[in-house]
Parts: C-alpha cells; sequence; structure tokens
C-alpha cells in the first residue's frame, strides 16, 4: 500500500517534470525550424545582401530586406512616441492622484484595450485614421504617421501596466520624506517617484516596443506596404511582420525561404529587446 | 526673473494628469463605443446561426463561430495541463534553481514571441513537415504553445498564494504530497487558475495572425480536427481587407470584440474575488 502510493508520487513527479519541460522544448523547435528555413538563404545568397540589400524581388533573386527594417524600428519609435508620453502620464495619475475606487475601476478598463484583436484596430484605423490623414495632411493616409498612432494606442496597455506597478512599488516613506522637506506633490513625482522607478518604467517602453515591432495585422492594413524607405511621415512602409503576412500564404521555394530569413531578423530583434527589458526588471528587483 | 509659484505648478500638472487619463479612457470607450453601434445593426438571430453566402457577402457567421469556439477550448484542453502541471513543478516540487531559472527563461521568451512567428512555425512545423495541412489540428497546437505563458504564470500566481498553514495541514494528516497538491492546494488555487484560462481564451479568440496559416481561411465548419476552418477574427480580417462586405465585417467585428470582453471581464471577477477570499 505504501509502496503503491510511494511510486505514485514518483510518477507524479517525472511527469510534472515532462510538463515543465515541454515549455523549453517548444522554444527549441520554433527556433530550430525558424532557423532551419531562414539560414540556407543567409548562406546562398549572403548575409549582406539580404539585411543590406535595397530590393526585395523574391522570385528574381533579390532578397533584401533593408527597407523593412528600417520601417520596422520607424513604426516602433513613432508608436513609442505616441504610446509612451501617454501610457506614463496614465500611469502616474493612476498610481499618485486618483483614489483607490477610480483605481480599482480604471486599470482593469485600461487593460480591456489590450483584449481588443488587433485586427479590430487596423480595420479601425483604415476608417478613421487613414482618411483624415489623407485629407489633413495629404498622401495617401496609409502611412507611416497612420500605423504610428494606432500602434501608439496598441502598446498603451503594456506601458501603463507596467509603468504603474513600477511606480506603486516605490516605497511610501519616500513621498513622505519629499512632502516633509516642503516639496509640492509634483516636485516629489519629478525628483522622487520618477528616478526610483525609472528601470522599471524603461522596461515598459522596451517592452512596448517589443509589442510594436511584433504587431502584424493592424499594420498590414494601414501601413500601405510599400517597398521603400520611407522618406517622411506620410509615406506608406512595409515592416518586417508584414512581408511575412502579406506573403506567406502564396510562396514557394526561395520565396518562401526569404520569408523564413525576414522571420530569423524579427526573432534576433525581439530577442535583443526582450534581454534588455528583462535585464531592465532585474536590476530594478534587485534594487 | 519672477520665480512661479510651485503651488501653481502643481494644481497645472495635476490638471494635464487628469485630462489625460480621462483622453486614454475615452479611447477605450470611443472604440468600444464605434463597434457597438455600426455593428449593432447587423447583429441579429439569423447572423449569428445561418452560414455565409457569396464568399461572406450575404448570410451569417456561424461557421466562424463554431470554428473559434473549437480552437479555443481544443487549445485549452491541451494548453491547461501543461501549463498547471508547469506551474506545480515550478512551485511545489523545487527549490529555486539553474534547472527552474532555465523552465522559467524558456516561458518567459514563448512569451515575448510575436504572434507572426507563431504563425511561420506552426505553418512550417505542424502544416508543412508534420503535414497536417492547413487545418484545425496545426491551429490549435500553434494556439496552445502561444498560450502556455499566460497559463504558467497565471497558475504560478494562485499556487503561490495558497497559504502555508493549508499544506501543513493536509500534511499533518499524512496526506502525501501529490494528494495534498490534489486536494487541497489545486482547489484553493482554482479561481486564479481559472482566470488564466479564460485570458487565454480571450487570447485564442482575438488571434489573427497565428491562426490564419495554421488553420487556413476555409468558409466551411471543420467537422473533424484534420478539416481547415476560420475563426472569427480571421472572418472579419478577409471581410475587411478585401473590402467583401462592410456590413458584414461590423456585425462580426461587434459579435468578436463583445465575446472577447465578456471573457475578459468575468476573469478579471473571478480574480478579484479570489483575491479578496485572502485578504
Amino acid at each position: 500500500m505504501i509502496e503503491k502510493a510511494l511510486l505514485k508520487e514518483r510518477f507524479v513527479k517525472w511527469v510534472l517534470i515532462a510538463f515543465a519541460l515541454s515549455s523549453l522544448l517548444f522554444l527549441f523547435l520554433i527556433f530550430i525550424f525558424i532557423l532551419a528555413e531562414g539560414l540556407p538563404l543567409f548562406l546562398k545568397v549572403g548575409v549582406g545582401n539580404i539585411i543590406g540589400g535595397f530590393k526585395w524581388a523574391p522570385t528574381r533573386g533579390s532578397f533584401g530586406i533593408f527597407p523593412m527594417i528600417v520601417s520596422s524600428f520607424l513604426v516602433t519609435i513613432g508608436a513609442l512616441a505616441i504610446g509612451a508620453p501617454m501610457g506614463l502620464s496614465c500611469a502616474i495619475y493612476l498610481s499618485e492622484y486618483s483614489g483607490k475606487k477610480t483605481q480599482m475601476l480604471l486599470k482593469p478598463a485600461l487593460e480591456l484595450l489590450a483584449g481588443i484583436p488587433s485586427v479590430v484596430y487596423g480595420f479601425l484605423g483604415v476608417i478613421y485614421i487613414v482618411p483624415l490623414v489623407r485629407n489633413y495632411l495629404g498622401g495617401s493616409g496609409f502611412s507611416l504617421l497612420s500605423t504610428s498612432i494606432i500602434l501608439g494606442v496598441m502598446i498603451l496597455p503594456t506601458i501603463i501596466s507596467i509603468s504603474f506597478d513600477a511606480l506603486i512599488s516605490v516605497p511610501k516613506t519616500y513621498r513622505e520624506g519629499s512632502f516633509a522637506m516642503g516639496a509640492t506633490k509634483w516636485q516629489t513625482i519629478y525628483k522622487v517617484i520618477l528616478p526610483s522607478a525609472k528601470s522599471g518604467i524603461l522596461a515598459s517602453f522596451i517592452l512596448g516596443m517589443g509589442r510594436a515591432i511584433g504587431e502584424t495585422m493592424a499594420v498590414i492594413m494601414i501601413a500601405g506596404n510599400a517597398l521603400k524607405i520611407p522618406g517622411s511621415i506620410l509615406d506608406p512602409l512595409r515592416t518586417l511582420t508584414g512581408n511575412i503576412a502579406l506573403e506567406l500564404s502564396y510562396a514557394s521555394g526561395d520565396h518562401r525561404l526569404g520569408l523564413f530569413s525576414t522571420g530569423v531578423v524579427l526573432m534576433v530583434i525581439i530577442m535583443i529587446l526582450n534581454y534588455i527589458a528583462n535585464f531592465g526588471i532585474k536590476r530594478k528587483i534587485a534594487k | 526673473m519672477r520665480r512661479i509659484n510651485p503651488r501653481f505648478i502643481d494644481k497645472i500638472v495635476q490638471i494635464v494628469f487628469n485630462m489625460q487619463a480621462f483622453f486614454t479612457v475615452s479611447i477605450l470607450i470611443v472604440i468600444v463605443a464605434i463597434i457597438f453601434i455600426k455593428g449593432f445593426p447587423y447583429v441579429n438571430p439569423e447572423f449569428i446561426f445561418a452560414s455565409p453566402e457569396d464568399m461572406g457577402r450575404h448570410g451569417g457567421i456561424f461557421p466562424s463561430i463554431a470554428g473559434t469556439i473549437q480552437l479555443a477550448l481544443l487549445s485549452i484542453l491541451f494548453a491547461t495541463p501543461l501549463g498547471v502541471g508547469t506551474a506545480i513543478f515550478l512551485t511545489e516540487y523545487t527549490r529555486e534553481s539553474t534547472f527552474t531559472k532555465l523552465i522559467r527563461f524558456g516561458v518567459e521568451s514563448l512569451a515575448g514571441i510575436p504572434s507572426i512567428l507563431y504563425g511561420l512555425f506552426g505553418f512550417i512545423f505542424f502544416v508543412i513537415k508534420l503535414k497536417m495541412g492547413w487545418s484545425l489540428l496545426a491551429g490549435v497546437l500553434t494556439i496552445t504553445i502561444m498560450i502556455l505563458p499566460t497559463i504558467i504564470r497565471t497558475s504560478e500566481e494562485a499556487i503561490r498564494s495558497v497559504p502555508r498553514q493549508l499544506r501543513i495541514v493536509s500534511y499533518s494528516l499524512s496526506a502525501t504530497k501529490w494528494e495534498t497538491i490534489k486536494k487541497v492546494v489545486l482547489p484553493a488555487a482554482a479561481p486564479g487558475i481559472l482566470t488564466g484560462i479564460m485570458l487565454s481564451i480571450g487570447r485564442a479568440v482575438g488571434e489573427t495572425a497565428a491562426v490564419i496559416f495554421t488553420m487556413g481561411s476555409s468558409l466551411r465548419l471543420p467537422l473533424s480536427i484534420m478539416d481547415s476552418g476560420r475563426t472569427m477574427a480571421v472572418h472579419f480580417y478577409i471581410l475587411a481587407r478585401e473590402g467583401i462586405s462592410m456590413e458584414k465585417a461590423y456585425g462580426t467585428a461587434l459579435v468578436l470584440v463583445l465575446s472577447i470582453l465578456s471573457i475578459n471581464v468575468l476573469a478579471y471577477y473571478v480574480m478579484h474575488r479570489a483575491i479578496s477570499k485572502y485578504s
């Protein structure tokens, strides 16, 4: 009887270890299969001709994705320019100005923004933002600006919830000390709270960037998908994610491999961003 | 130069932050309001229970609703045991070590991968290499991996918040570790785990990029796991992008957003009740 129970305990433990290892296995599979499809073309065409190449004509042997790399960074910076100030000030409002009740109501409500699917954001962008840009600023409206606006809104939940956590974890004694010195609320926020929460806020920006650069469906609906580096904020552009999503369903042969090479570049960028964000968060906790 | 009174600045700043928060909340309200107002006229029983005709120009969206439910529930079926099992292992069976750090690294990395890369992986691995073709099964397996980190994180948090005393009492009654977990820890952590499951369902329902390249976009109702099908999100995307029908697109968007919002609101409600129970 006891032996049977012990056997069962041991069995359960091994099953759980196997389950825990599955995440690592999946990560490994994702890496291996995207690399296995994406790397051969780097060797065949040359790393420089892909990463530094300007021309994307995959059916005629040109696999340059430099304009898309630049475009991906441009929309990400654009999204951050809109989402970061809005998100951070919203987080400051929630942690420093609003009452407990407002906080309890607003925080989950804002997190619901994250639940709205990206296709819906893209659709609303096409219907409302694109015509607005076209009519008042010119161009086709499918542009860097429109994409940045929509992505800026889409990364708000990430920025708000992570920088809110950073702000709220600043010890109460810091605030009290500052008030005791006769500082006003804004002086306290600006000189004491923000500097203490700096790394968490930075991490929220970087995770927001990761979300923006990985966003696909909303982007292909509003970016215009043109194959060149945009010359102004009103020009259309194509991102790395957009390139994959637009062509994967019909690509074959080297063309398909080219899309996996695009995926490899995207994966490397995301990994670097996540590493920086995690490093920032760890430092905050260590402090 | 005259110094501006700091108290005056303080007042201005407060007004600015209030306005800013109000603005951000109004964006949310406007988005939801547009979808409701524009979509409401087109949603009726026929729209929900009829099949689409002429690529979705007429008729309803029933197959895509069914496809969405199939995809979400089957993914949860696979991801829940894997995710909760991982969480149990991380909280109950080990101390912090290189091994747990490695697993945590795996989970964090999976959480950071954008959905298009899941689509790319699911396409090459499940659809092509394992020869599943565009099918419900390929979609389910891809989404399972994608939602796994959410389930692991929320379950871990829920299991950690179960008071130690409960475990000690159970051990003192000579229960084994697994009995304690099964009969004491898991029931106490159930609401938190449920929250994670519901948030994951919400994510599966709203996902497009990872689904469209694995499950495909067949308009027919998938009758077996090897059939292709489309979810509401994919259907909505195709309607909107190819300009097939604005009316049907708005209607689909309303059903889609309403389902996700209600699932998420329910998830927060369950979480809130669970938190107030222990504090």
